[in-house]
């Protein structure tokens, strides 16, 4: 079996397969520009035969239900074959490794695997082993890339251009790999981003990931002004976990109608879901006209099919 | 075998002879018998006649290096390294002697488990010190019998790997300690602060998404033990120091003449949290590579003699236990072969430190560290362990061919300075690069 060659070899494969999408930040400016480009010309309700005869893996080590049908939904309309792999129901749960799956999968003709996996780089490790597009759809607290694009296409699809943009973004940032992949992108574009939030979800070292971005611990002070208010998921075990009354958390933070309307006046609202009415933000402002929430994942189809096109080599 | 019992005698000519604890940096000559070290002397003025020479002009010739924080995986994790492949790659890294620790499996809490490690069966060839574990199982709850397992062999105790966290504990093992005149050696880490951890905590981890250990996680441990080594009047030795204010407390400790030494280890010296890329797992270990300042700090501690020793934290690991996830795989990377070219190319080409000091912190330090007699000088009378090495010689390292049985180092491929020409142990030569 070719995998056991591999994994004896002593140094990764120098470089990650052509088209892998293993996060933001080593992107440039041009290349998202080009996928979103790109995106705007895929559209699922015209499905083009692009990927057709292609195998697309979703090797999905944690829960979703946004990204995966999203991106299962992207591979189809473009003619792709899709194979749902989860931890649960698989030799994952017997022990096998990463690679182990990796190999296995390679060798029933994946053409591209899409993760989403609970550690930080194992998309990483996946693509430094195995020689097809690894697309990382959530590597633990790390990246989250389809959704930084997606994200990007739709406030482009509200706002001329990204240049100049105030943006804030609220939440637990420190356990978000959206808001990561979400500096590192609008940071490339010139954006002014706020992360706002108590110390235990907003480090001061926050500020460190990306040219542009400041913390604060006010919401008034990151949402006045703001061009896009984007909101993040509260996990409550996790205020618990860092001691944080959750009282407390919607009295500071909570995104309330009278709140947005410090923002400028069209300003729009995202979430990368799931939402929770009531904790980070009330039903008026999910369900107000500013509120992109459910475009946020229709968009994702075409973004993910351009990250798809792209990988397996179909960009024109 | 009768070549082992009787190692003969050995000239060593011409070679720069550095023995810092005799006060020695000259070209002499050096007469081993019986092995013990006969004379040292001026070139051609030794009386005694060898059996063999070495000439070792142009080399540097100093007391045998001293490891004092090895794994050699002993019992029950031999797939990883074994007490012979270990110690010939200590060998191959200019260590004369080095001391094992006792986290295998099982846990190396009794004397017949020391008594095991020492047996000739395992195949060392240089001079294996165990130390054993300070409490039962490494679980931090009863402490293990010092005084049995001094007895058996054991020079030190530790449950390195994890810390001996409780306050109670820890200062029962420094009273036996003064008693014993034993060391208790520390692996100072508040696991309290580095649950589920993976690297250094900061702008690196951050932007990594990976959980980061803080420096204060070191610190806070180092500064208990300090106190209760004072309180206690026990022996403490911090082990792979690694952090800017955990020198802190050492400073105070040796200025109020506490018993309190430590060591650090090549890739704190070398490396910094920066290096993590990739998610590559050879760069992690524990305690973490840790920030730019922390080991700028750490070169002025080994400059300035605050550190006493370099020791390497080979940690050997298997490649399915690495090729995983980062935040999954083993804690450690393997370092004896690469210590010493890492040593001079970084503290003396980079940071100008002298050889001398750099040969003080491989073998004089660490013996007066265990106050291992006889050891640590090329005095007469004393063990004829000796390292000769051409400070000057480039090369490069390549993890393939390495004596160790694991291949985890971030140094594969790195070019180093000061290369090992000959590892004596017992007057007998056990390494030599052709």
């Amino acid at each position: 079996m070719a995998g056991w060659k591999k994994i004896n070899d002593l140094q990764p494969m120098a470089k990650y397969a052509r088209g892998s999408l293993l996060g933001i930040e080593p992107l440039d400016a041009e290349e998202i520009l080009s996928i979103l480009k790109l995106a705007r010309r895929m559209n699922p309700a015209r499905p083009r035969p692009l990927l057709r005869g292609k195998r697309v893996v979703l090797l999905f080590y944690e829960p979703s239900t946004r990204t995966r049908s999203s991106f299962e939904v992207a591979a189809k309309s473009l003619g792709a074959m899709t194979v749902l792999v989860q931890s649960s129901g698989s030799s994952i749960e017997k022990g096998e490794s990463l690679l182990d799956t990796g190999y296995t999968l390679r060798a029933v003709g994946a053409d591209a695997i899409v993760i989403r996996h609970p550690n930080a780089g194992a998309p990483h490790l996946m693509a430094s082993h195995i020689d097809v597009p690894v697309i990382n759809a959530g590597d633990g607290m790390h990246e989250h890339p389809s959704q930084a694009l997606l994200d990007a296409y739709t406030i482009l699809r509200h706002k001329k251009t990204l240049k100049g943009l105030q943006v804030a973004i609220i939440g637990d940032i420190y356990h978000s790999r959206v808001a990561r992949s979400a500096c590192f992108l609008l940071s490339k574009f010139g954006v002014r981003i706020t992360l706002c939030g108590p110390p235990e979800f907003v480090p001061e070292i926050a500020t460190t990931l990306a040219p542009g971005v400041r913390v604060t611990r006010h919401l008034e002070e990151a949402v006045r002004g703001a061009d896009v208010v984007m909101l993040l998921r509260v996990q409550k075990e996790r205020l618990a976990g860092r001691k944080i009354k959750l009282e407390d958390y919607i009295a500071r933070y909570q995104m309330t109608p009278a709140r947005l309307k410090l923002a400028k006046r069209d300003s729009i609202v995202m979430h990368p879901g799931p939402i929770i009415r009531g904790l980070e933000l009330t039903g008026e402002v999910a369900d107000s006209p500013q509120s992109v929430i459910v475009e946020e994942v229709r968009n994702g189809v075409p973004t993910r099919m351009a990250i798809l096109a792209r990988a397996l080599g179909k960009v024109r | 075998m009768s070549d082992r019992a009787k190692p003969g005698s050995l000239l060593i000519t011409g070679g720069h002879v550095i023995d810092p604890a005799a006060g020695i940096d000259a070209e002499l000559d050096l007469l081993l018998r019986d092995g013990r070290i006969a004379e040292v002397g001026l070139r051609k003025k030794l009386r005694g006649s060898a059996d063999e020479k070495f000439d070792a002009r142009g080399l540097v010739v100093a007391p045998g290096f001293i490891d004092l924080h090895v794994h050699l995986r002993e019992p029950g994790q031999s797939y990883k390294e074994t007490i012979a492949t270990g110690t010939a790659a200590a060998a191959a890294g200019g260590f004369t002697a080095v001391c094992c620790m006792p986290n295998t499996s099982p846990v190396v809490d009794s004397p017949e488990w020391v008594t095991w490690i020492q047996q000739p069966e395992r195949g060392a060839v240089v001079n294996v010190f165990p130390i054993a574990a300070a409490t039962r199982e490494s679980k931090g709850e009863t402490l293990t019998d010092f005084r049995s397992l001094q007895r058996a062999g054991a020079v030190g105790v530790t449950d390195d790997g994890k810390p001996v966290l409780s306050d109670e504990i820890m200062r029962q093992a420094l009273q036996l300690s003064s008693q014993l005149k034993f060391p208790v050696i520390q692996h100072a880490e508040d696991t309290r602060m580095t649950e589920h951890c993976s690297m250094n905590e900061g702008a690196t981890a951050f932007r990594l998404g990976l959980r980061g250990m803080p420096g204060a996680a070191e610190a806070a441990i180092v500064d208990r033990d300090v106190q209760l080594a004072q309180l206690t009047g026990g022996r403490l030795h911090v082990a792979h120091l690694s952090t800017a204010e955990a020198l802190k407390p050492i400073r105070r400790a040796k200025r109020g003449k506490v018993q309190v030494t430590c060591e650090v280890t090549p890739h704190h010296f070398t490396l910094t949290d920066e290096n993590v890329v990739d998610y590559d797992t050879n760069f992690k270990m524990n305690p973490p590579l840790r920030s730019a300042a922390d080991r700028e700090a750490i070169l002025v501690a080994l400059s300035d003699g605050t550190v006493d020793a370099i020791a390497t934290d080979h940690a050997p690991h298997a490649l399915h236990e690495k090729l995983v996830e980062f935040e999954r795989a083993a804690f450690g990377i393997t370092g004896l072969e690469t210590a010493l070219g890492l040593a001079i190319k970084q503290l003396h080409g980079a940071n100008k430190i002298s050889l001398r000091r750099i040969v003080e912190l491989f073998s004089t330090g660490p013996a007066r560290v265990l106050n291992l007699r006889g050891r640590g000088s090329l005095a007469a009378g004393n063990y004829a362990d000796v390292t000769i090495f051409d400070p000057k010689k480039r090369w490069m390292f390549h993890a393939a061919s390495s004596r160790s049985k694991s291949r985890n180092t971030p140094f594969h491929g790195w070019q180093l300075t000061g290369k090992v020409i000959a590892t004596i142990v017992g007057g007998r030569i056990v390494h030599r690069d052709d």
